[in-house]
């Protein structure tokens, strides 16, 4: 399993290199200037002189090696200077965002915990939710149980966040007053009151995520379970006396999971992008808003940087993926 | 053969239906047999004759809904099993009735190592403790032939051959030293070789442990070597039975005869074909009014058409005990 963790790991790179090659290419290609913003009374020599200072006249090859530079060994000597208080970086360039001119990690370091903390708890409890409604759901098929499920997750599904959010403030937010309809970036948790106030304002955007996602495990869920219900190896269970609660939650469940652990590890990644949107309806200063307010600008490094480290969630969630399979299913080993 | 001996399982009147879109299926029509300790009875017939379905009703096997078990009565050690409430039932399931299924390759769970799915029982039924449970499932897995068990304790069920994966089914069927042992068909998906060696090891098991056992097979030659008496299935019910000598040499039912004749001969002059049994087995729709071999039957008359056979015994002893036959036709009659 080391190895192979190993051997995927080294295999990562050529493709993540070629992902952030053809990012940096499409972003490049992209219409738009970063001085869109300057206004037009600014004379050319000068505009001239704003594009030399953020090294935006230079070719697109050298632009991307710098940025490589940057990325692989730059920041990661800022990272190690901040943790241990070193001084590796020696005051070396960093990756500056054309439009606040501070490092982009900066950026990506205030935005990306808030919408960790909004994304991360919505999938939990989407998981936690789909699960349980899932296996009961095929366990009891055609119940009533089971087609309200089929009926909310369908609902749940085809039903964007864009929507489902704006119905759930106002409702709750406008009509009932119950929540606030503006996330606020900089509450911090200190005590009781301004956890339950942290609770109240993450209240509408997880649970419009939360459903989402839900939805879509649950229906995994229970079509995996159903497949491996009718399977011998849970009649040989029966037959040996076991209970339905074993028959159902050590028997099937472990392989259920399987394929249900794919959806799950993979749909994380996609939740970032997807709750680009959530970000921008809640307000949510996350990193989803940073993206969408640097693609604006055509903020090239910011853009880049951040859709890069996206792929790289990707690929690690996928390679999680794959490790977990290992754990689950004996017959799967790759060494 | 044993002989006078109270019956560990006693079955009487069972019926069992099947409900569809389309109607009921009578899938089981008032079977009744018993089982003497340490008895080993074969239960023939072809595939869709009731053979499985009799047995999985017996304890609660059958997914219900659709299956239903309507009536009769099961008693193994002077209970009825179709009282039982579920949880009694399961009490019931691996601890006194062991079960060996037709596919080892699928009938194993393929993310548990098979040490796992041997103790699970005996943790359940006979309170062992982990050590304990290992301890004797590495004894279990060595009684059935499994060299170096302790250490194959650990391994996974993809790691075991066709034949080795049956042997584990056994030792689970017979952790908890059950006083029934019912093989579905144990030999069907094997190869002829390791079907031969899966076969002289339940006999061996037998005469060490001494539990009555129902094999059931749609191969005769099999019942022929092991069996002492055999139960012939038709369209859900029992069309004969009798003990195994006295089945092969002097067969009652019309089906019977034809069943013998399908098996191949090793020995003598080589037919030129073997025998077929013309026709299709009968769809189960409807409560039974008329034998159900009758439109395959050659001796096939009237009374056939009106009335369904009750089993009738040919030599004398009660029903069940001796040789019985569910036939208006006999051989030694001649109808107009």
């Amino acid at each position: 399993m080391l190895t192979f963790t190993l051997r995927r790991l080294l295999t990562a790179i050529p493709t993540l290199l070629l992902i952030s090659l053809v990012i940096f290419l499409l972003v490049d290609l992209a219409p738009g200037s970063p001085l869109s913003d300057v206004p037009l009374t600014v004379p050319p020599d000068v505009r001239q002189k704003m594009l030399e200072a953020m090294g935006a006249d230079q070719p697109v090859m050298v632009r991307y090696f710098l940025w490589l530079k940057q990325f692989f060994w730059i920041e990661p000597l800022y990272g190690i200077d901040a943790l241990l208080g070193t001084d590796f970086a020696q005051g070396a360039q960093r990756i500056i965002s054309w439009q606040s001119k501070v490092p982009v990690f900066q950026i990506i370091g205030e935005r990306l915990p808030q919408t960790l903390t909004v994304v991360g708890t919505a999938y939990l409890i989407g998981v936690l939710i789909a699960l349980p409604i899932g296996i009961y759901s095929a366990y009891r098929q055609y119940s009533w149980f089971d087609q309200a499920g089929t009926f909310f997750a369908m609902a749940g599904f085809s039903v964007p966040t864009f929507f489902t959010g704006n119905l759930l403030i106002l409702i709750f937010a406008v009509n009932l007053g119950w929540f606030p309809t503006i996330y606020d970036t900089n509450l911090e948790v200190v005590d009781w009151a301004s956890f339950t106030k942290m609770l109240a304002q993450m209240a509408l955007p997880v649970t419009v995520l939360a459903l989402f996602n839900a939805a879509e495990i649950s229906r995994y869920t229970r079509s995996s379970v159903l497949e491996n219900l009718g399977q011998d190896y849970v009649r040989t269970a029966r037959a040996k006396g076991m209970g339905e609660q074993k028959v159902v939650l050590k028997h099937v469940l472990r392989n259920s999971l399987i394929p249900v652990v794919t959806v799950v590890a993979l749909g994380l990644p996609t939740v970032f992008g997807g709750a680009i949107v959530t970000e921008q309806i809640f307000k949510i200063n996350g990193i989803g808003a940073a993206l969408i307010g640097a693609i604006n600008v055509s903020d090239l490094p910011t853009v880049q940087t951040v859709t890069f480290i996206f792929a790289v969630l990707i690929v690690m969630f996928n390679l999680i993926a794959d490790i977990l399979y290992g754990i689950l299913d004996p017959r799967i080993r790759y060494d | 053969m044993p002989d006078g001996a109270e019956p560990v399982l006693d079955v009487r009147g069972l019926k069992t239906v099947f409900k569809t879109r389309g109607g009921e299926i009578h899938a089981v029509n008032s079977v009744s047999f018993h089982l003497r300790p340490g008895e080993m009875l074969g239960v023939v017939g072809e595939s869709g004759s009731g053979k499985s379905v009799t047995m999985m009703s017996l304890i609660g096997l059958l997914p219900s809904p659709p299956a239903e078990v309507r009536g009769g009565e099961v008693l193994l050690g002077g209970r009825d099993l179709l009282k039982l409430a579920p949880r009694e039932l399961q009490a019931v399931r691996g601890a006194k009735v062991g079960f060996v299924f037709q596919d080892p390759m699928t009938s194993l769970n393929p993310v548990f190592s098979v040490g796992n799915q041997i103790m699970e029982p005996l943790i359940k039924h006979m309170g062992m403790t982990k050590r304990q449970a290992e301890d004797r499932a590495a004894e279990l897995l060595a009684l059935v032939g499994i060299p170096d068990a302790r250490k194959r304790l650990k391994s996974y069920p993809h790691q075991f051959s066709g034949g080795m994966r049956q042997r584990v089914m056994i030792a689970i069927a017979l952790a908890c030293d059950p006083d029934v042992l019912i093989a579905d068909e144990p030999t069907t998906a094997l190869d002829v070789t390791i079907q031969a060696q899966i076969i002289e090891l339940v006999k061996e098991l037998r005469q060490k442990l001494g539990m009555a056992i129902v094999w059931i097979t749609h191969d005769l030659g099999v019942i022929a070597g092991i069996a002492d008496r055999v139960m012939v299935m038709y369209g859900g019910q029992v069309v004969e039975q009798a003990p195994v000598r006295e089945l092969f040499a002097n067969p009652q039912h019309p089906y019977t005869r034809a069943l013998l004749k399908t098996v191949p001969s090793l020995t003598g002059e080589r037919a030129a074909r073997l025998e077929v049994i013309q026709g299709q087995p009968p769809i189960l729709s409807g409560a039974p009014v008329a034998c159900p071999f009758r439109a395959r039957c050659a001796h096939a008359h009237d009374r056939c058409e009106a009335e369904n056979p009750q089993r009738r015994a040919i030599d004398g002893l009660p029903v069940g005990q001796g040789h019985d036959v569910a036939c208006h036709w006999s051989p030694e009659v001649r109808h107009g």
